[in-house]
């Protein structure tokens, strides 16, 4: 449903002026900063929410707050107070997410490993692999004009495909672990199916039948764990049996130190990255799934099949969320999977292709970044409140969605081809 | 509207009016608040899903942190809070680069990240809530609560005027089947002794299946939950699932001859439905916590290293039936006195509450 449209406005307007004389270059690039481009407004976004979280980190800190009740007595209190707190808050979820400074410390002094400075990077790499798939599940769909709101089910039904083959199976791990994988995209493709199947046969909307089918999945996967098939053998908690050593998915960089979690997922998330801009800009099909997307109608007109093209977009959309639970039950979570193993994933890359505005390119970026928030803030509690990452990512793919707002704000001036919208269609 | 400018900046003024005068406070004296942020132990804990104020075990143990901290001043407390299962790891792990003394892992799932963790760091003392360990510097703090949900069934099996009671669970997992095994038993020993038929819709004890909202969170499943056993006869409802639970009391405060019993804590002291509660099977983690705690601070200042494990049990008051309180009067001496000797002969050995749930050692 959602498109991004713009008219063949300029996206750099440094390059389209390239030819000008030299002096210009400045002022241009300061018109640019200054203009409600695709570019400025997510940058724009990105800082915006950090103010906001700053301010609401300053009201929900109760020290922090109690110096504002006496503001005039003695204002460089709840200054100071607040200054502090942004500054170590957002220095916590740095040092969570990236790079910790005292860890950094403690390897010149030579009593921690290298592998102990890389831990908040692998961290972050590790709940941003999740998100590149479901990310790419959904900004697929947008480019077909289709909201797949489903990717939270059609993970967790690529979780349990990706397990099932994982524990069930005794194959070498060459043959296993990519069989587990290719199964997990299957379940997730074949559950993705069913909106696009359901749109093009009946034309029942597909946010409608992916939201439903979240559901549908959600409570599948609770009674699932609790059947003898799935059901863990050792242990008397909802939780299913572990894959097998040869389907976990190798970690990558354990051999440093066995805390770095971040594994070959990662890989498999960045060729399907590439793999869906190969589709999308080089193939017949993505061309096909552009052309529904910008326009059905004309594109019905020239021959398309628009029912097949939906019912396949959403069963690619649905693999690749269906990658995202394989990358979950093979890897951070093959010790077996709880209900709470497929979090909020499938939601969460709404936000990503939002804000990675569909392109596989932003898409890895902003999972990256939705990673960084989460390790950082799982890093930084209990000083800084673990929901500052979902708090941050909200904002910003509000302000993202809303470049209007953005630009009234700021008082941005409008880009020669208009505000780069995310178009809803046929609501 | 030649008013709304007005009326927009007099909204404005006495906003900013109020927010002065709520700036206008005095500066306190410099002086450090009142935390321990001097103490040279630092306690951290690791949750489970669910966050440290979800009402249930997170939240108990919690309290008994906080707990500690108050008796001591010499102990820090912290907190992390894990999604889910894949948060376990990382937030362990930090708990021990953050310098933490003694760390506890809330909820049976995280044993085994504890036990690689606690592996690979022995000096440091951990804690596992729920679950049972073998690994020497982790301490298992479990407890055996079919003991007081068998009282608590057979209370309900004496107080209820239809001969029918019911329970429900958030989710079929050992934490809340055990409190229904305890319960069905409880009625049975009743039905036994006092030739009493009360039926017990919800839970199946041979069969180990029963009704369960898969959740708990969802209130509103929890009354329809609880309003389709009171059509069905049942005027006594026992709850296992946290705060889902609250839909079965506000269920009881809207249907008269009907009333509840809780679980984990006392609800008469932790709910607004007191007058709906009868009793409630207690689980002290709060204590259970605060005493594991105390004794690795002990522990860390050359006393005894802390091991091993811990059963919560009638006999070591780590499981209870609470007060009455509001129903003090409406269950009989008999029914009193029925209960002290169950209790007696329990924590005798006279009576085994046995479950396919019960803490698996000992």
């Amino acid at each position: 449903m959602s498109t991004e449209t713009k008219s063949p406005a300029p996206e750099q307007p440094e390059a389209a002026a390239a030819p000008e004389p030299k002096p210009n270059f400045m002022r241009l690039f300061g018109r640019y900063l200054t203009e409600a481009n695709s570019v400025m407004v997510t940058v724009y976004s990105l800082l915006l929410a950090f103010l906001i979280g700053a301010i609401l980190l300053i009201v929900s800190d109760e020290y922090t707050r109690s110096t504002y009740s006496y503001f005039f007595a003695r204002p460089q209190d709840a200054l100071s107070a607040s200054w502090y707190l942004v500054r170590d808050s957002y220095l916590a979820l740095f040092e969570g997410a990236i790079l910790n400074l005292n860890t950094l410390d403690r390897f010149a002094a030579g009593t921690a490993d290298f592998g102990d400075v890389l831990r908040p990077l692998s961290e972050t790499l590790t709940y941003a692999t999740p998100l590149i798939f479901t990310g790419l599940a959904v900004g697929l769909a947008f480019r077909a004009g289709l909201f797949n709101i489903g990717a939270q089910g059609q993970m967790i039904f690529g979780m349990m495909g990706a397990l099932i083959v994982g524990f069930s199976l005794n194959l070498p791990a060459a043959i296993h672990l990519p069989l587990a994988v290719i199964a997990g995209a299957v379940a997730g493709g074949l559950f993705g199916a069913v909106p696009g199947v359901l749109k093009a046969t009946t034309g029942a909307h597909e946010v409608i039948s992916s939201i439903m089918l979240n559901n549908i999945a959600a409570l599948f996967l609770v009674w699932a764990i609790g059947t003898d098939f799935l059901h863990s053998e050792t242990k008397p908690d909802l939780v299913t049996k572990p894959v097998e050593d040869s389907a976990v998915m190798p970690t990558l960089l354990s051999s440093l130190n066995s805390s770095l979690r971040v594994n070959f997922s990662l890989v498999v998330g960045i060729a399907a990255a590439v793999f869906v801009w190969w589709l999308l800009s080089k193939s017949t099909f993505g061309f096909r799934i552009r052309a529904v997307g910008f326009n059905e109608h004309a594109s019905a007109t020239a021959g398309m099949r628009i029912g097949s093209t939906y019912s396949t977009t959403m069963a690619a959309a649905g693999a690749l969320a269906g990658l995202a639970g394989a990358a979950l039950s093979l890897g951070v979570g093959s010790g077996g999977i709880t209900t709470n193993t497929a979090l909020e994933y499938g939601f969460d890359g709404i936000t990503v292709a939002l804000l990675g505005r569909a392109n596989p390119g932003g898409i890895v970026a902003a999972a990256l970044l939705f990673g960084a928030l989460k390790a950082g803030a799982l890093s930084a509690q209990p000083d800084v409140p673990v929901d500052i990452s979902t708090l941050l990512q909200a904002i910003i793919v509000l302000f993202i969605a809303a470049p209007a707002l953005v630009k009234a704000i700021l008082h941005l001036r409008t880009p020669r081809g208009g505000l780069v919208t995310l178009e809803a269609k046929g609501w | 509207m030649a008013v709304k400018p007005f009326k927009l900046a007099l909204a404005g003024f006495s906003a900013v009016g109020l927010a002065a005068l709520a700036a206008c406070g005095e500066a306190p004296s410099d002086s450090n608040g009142g935390d321990n942020a001097d103490a040279s132990f630092l306690a951290c804990m690791v949750t489970d899903s669910g966050g440290v104020d979800d009402k249930s075990f997170n939240e108990s143990s919690w309290a008994g942190m906080e707990a500690a901290k108050e008796e001591n001043d010499d102990i820090e407390v912290d907190f992390k809070e894990s999604a889910s299962e894949t948060d376990y790891d990382p937030n362990l792990q930090s708990s021990v680069d953050d310098g933490c003394n003694f760390i506890v892992g809330v909820g049976g799932l995280m044993t085994e990240n504890v036990d690689t963790i606690a592996t690979a760091n022995p000096d440091i003392p951990f804690a596992t809530v729920d679950g049972f360990s073998e690994v020497e510097n982790v301490y298992s703090i479990q407890f055996d609560t079919a003991q007081s949900a068998y009282l608590a069934g057979y209370t309900a099996a004496a107080q209820t005027q239809t001969g029918t009671v019911a329970t429900w669970g958030g989710i079929q997992i050992p934490p809340v089947t055990i409190f229904m095994d305890g319960f069905v038993e409880g009625v049975a020993k009743h039905n036994e002794d006092k030739g009493t038929d009360v039926q017990v819709l919800g839970w199946d004890e041979a069969a180990q299946t029963g009704t369960f909202i898969n959740g708990f969170e969802d209130v509103a499943a929890g009354k329809s939950t609880s309003d389709t056993f009171i059509t069905q006869g049942a005027d006594i409802l026992f709850p296992v699932a946290g705060p889902a639970g609250i839909g079965a009391l506000t269920a009881a405060s809207e249907n008269e001859d009907v009333s509840a019993i809780w679980v984990d804590t006392d609800g008469f002291v932790s709910t607004e439905y007191g007058a709906e509660i009868i009793t409630s099977a207690e689980k002290g983690l709060a204590t259970a916590v605060k005493d594991a705690v105390l004794a690795a601070y002990d522990a860390a200042n050359g006393g005894e290293a802390i091991s091993g494990s811990y059963v919560g049990t009638l006999e070591n008051g780590g499981v209870s039936l609470a007060p009455f309180h509001d129903f003090e009067d409406a269950v009989s001496d008999e029914t009193k006195a029925e209960l002290d000797a169950l209790t007696q002969q329990i924590i005798d050995g006279e009576i085994v509450v046995e479950s396919p749930a019960s803490p698996t050692a000992s």
